[in-house]
């Protein structure tokens, strides 16, 4: 094995500019980290809507939820997001079309948020329709007994509860988000996997940059999973295995 | 309306030929990555069950480590890191192969894992009661049920897998999605190109997953 090892590397500066590589890691950084965040809030709202849609008594919204699941988990992530980016837009009426095309600020970020958004609320969607069938028939009908609507009835007995059990699936599907906002280097989005890219073919030094941007990549995730561990805990509900005392 | 007039799929029938050496590159990904993940896998998975505590540790580092960096890093880890190593370079489909086999093991370890801890203790002690070793008591009773176990999640591992073989577009191989992109360029039709195989991916999963729902029907084991 033959390899220079210069871990002073970070320190230097980028050959194009007065930037150091650590500077371009940590803008990375923040990019991923704002694409996973927005994304997560399209994912979780979205999905939350479609999850509970595919369990209500209505034929026709079960069909629009499914086959909103089916869209966006049949069809690989990166090809979705070459459609959002190059595809969506030739569909838009003509103003927009060329708004979009041209003006429209952040373009990259937005399309990547939406797209990832949208891909991962297929899947949250399918955690929270578990949830809720995961609960006896009972809970569903106590609260119809008392007297509340449908509506209500999800509103205040349902949902509370299918949200506290899928909490540890969303925690890896919250992970998996900031792992998959690396695709988003495709159309050209600065985050971490784009700058990792970038600072290897820049300073020749690849291991070194692949190392410090995994170790980033896994702050990240701890993070994730330690914030989520903390809802988890705040939210357990007496009685259940798990649950407070 | 001017882009379903613009819209030109008879692009789509001459690069047919092209596009199915994609598509051959991307089941061999698949295919390869799934016998060899699942392979590896059942050993990791074996390990990290094992009594020998580094073995178990090692294990568990590996496939906690695979699993918390994006499957696109891993890709650019090994394209940069094998060459280094073996000092040859390496072709980038050779380079993917070889990353999601090592990628895939991580997860399908997990899924054996679970499998494998889904069989009654008293299985082992039987198999042990009546003279087997180890490897047999594993090869020849837990494992069989494991896997019949794990099966539909199997497979549901290898759609996800089938997708994920896209992100090879990163170092340069040529599967399906590459080579319509290069068709889409020698054509002036990109458009095209990224809607036919967007419904070609869609099309194979969405078949793949109702046969994973359908097997999940008839072999689920009436206890």
């Amino acid at each position: 094995m033959n390899y220079h090892w210069n871990w002073g590397i970070f320190l230097q500066q980028v050959q194009s500019g007065d930037e150091t590589y650590l500077d371009w890691l940590i803008s990375g950084l923040g990019w991923t980290v704002s694409v996973a965040l927005a994304a997560w809030v399209i994912a979780l709202v979205l999905g939350s809507l479609i999850g509970t849609l595919r369990t209500v008594p209505n034929r026709w919204l079960v069909l629009l939820a499914t086959t909103h699941v089916e869209l966006f988990r049949n069809v690989p992530l990166l090809v979705q997001l070459l459609l959002w980016f190059f595809v969506v837009p030739e569909f838009l009426p003509r103003d927009l079309s060329l708004w979009v095309k041209q003006d429209m600020p952040a373009k990259e970020f937005v399309t990547a948020v939406i797209c990832l958004g949208l891909f991962t609320s297929a899947r949250v969607a399918e955690q929270v329709r578990a949830g809720i069938q995961s609960l006896s028939r009972g809970q569903k009908m106590a609260g119809l007994a008392i007297g509340f609507t449908l509506p209500q009835t999800y509103r205040y007995v349902i949902l509370p509860m299918a949200f506290r059990i899928i909490i540890p699936p969303l925690t890896s599907e919250f992970m998996n988000i900031i792992k998959n906002s690396s695709v988003a280097f495709a159309i050209g989005v600065l985050e971490l996997t784009f700058q990792a890219r970038q600072m290897q073919e820049d300073s020749e030094q690849g291991i070194e940059t692949y190392l410090a941007v995994t170790l980033l990549y896994f702050i990240v995730a701890f993070a994730a999973n330690r914030g989520m561990a903390l809802i988890e805990r705040r939210t357990r509900v007496p009685g259940y295995i798990g649950g407070a005392k | 309306m001017s882009f379903f007039t613009q819209f030109d799929f008879s692009v789509i029938a001459p690069s047919l030929p092209f596009l199915w050496e994609g598509l051959k590159f991307t089941a061999k990904l698949t295919l390869i990555a799934m016998s060899g993940g699942i392979f590896l896998g059942t050993l990791l998975a074996l390990a990290r069950l094992s009594s020998i505590t580094p073995l178990a540790m090692a294990a568990t580092w590996y496939v906690n480590l695979m699993r918390s960096i994006p499957l696109l890093m891993v890709i650019l880890w090994f394209f940069l890191v094998i060459p280094i190593f073996t000092g040859k370079p390496m072709g980038a489909e050779t380079s993917a192969i070889i990353t999601f086999t090592a990628f895939e093991a991580a997860y399908f370890s997990e899924i054996m894992r679970a499998g494998i801890q889904s069989v009654p203790r008293g299985q082992v002690f039987a198999g042990q009661a009546i003279g087997m070793t180890y490897w047999q008591t594993m090869s020849y009773v837990v494992l069989p049920q494991a896997f019949r176990n794990m099966l539909p999640i199997l497979l549901t591992q290898t759609i996800i897998l089938f997708q994920d073989t896209s992100l090879v577009y990163a170092i340069g191989a040529k599967d399906l999605l590459k080579a319509a992109e290069i068709a889409g360029k020698n054509y002036g039709r990109p458009l095209e190109m990224y809607v036919f195989v967007a419904l070609v991916y869609f099309v194979v999963c969405f078949a793949l997953s109702n046969l994973v729902k359908h097997l999940q029907s008839r072999t689920a084991i009436v206890r």
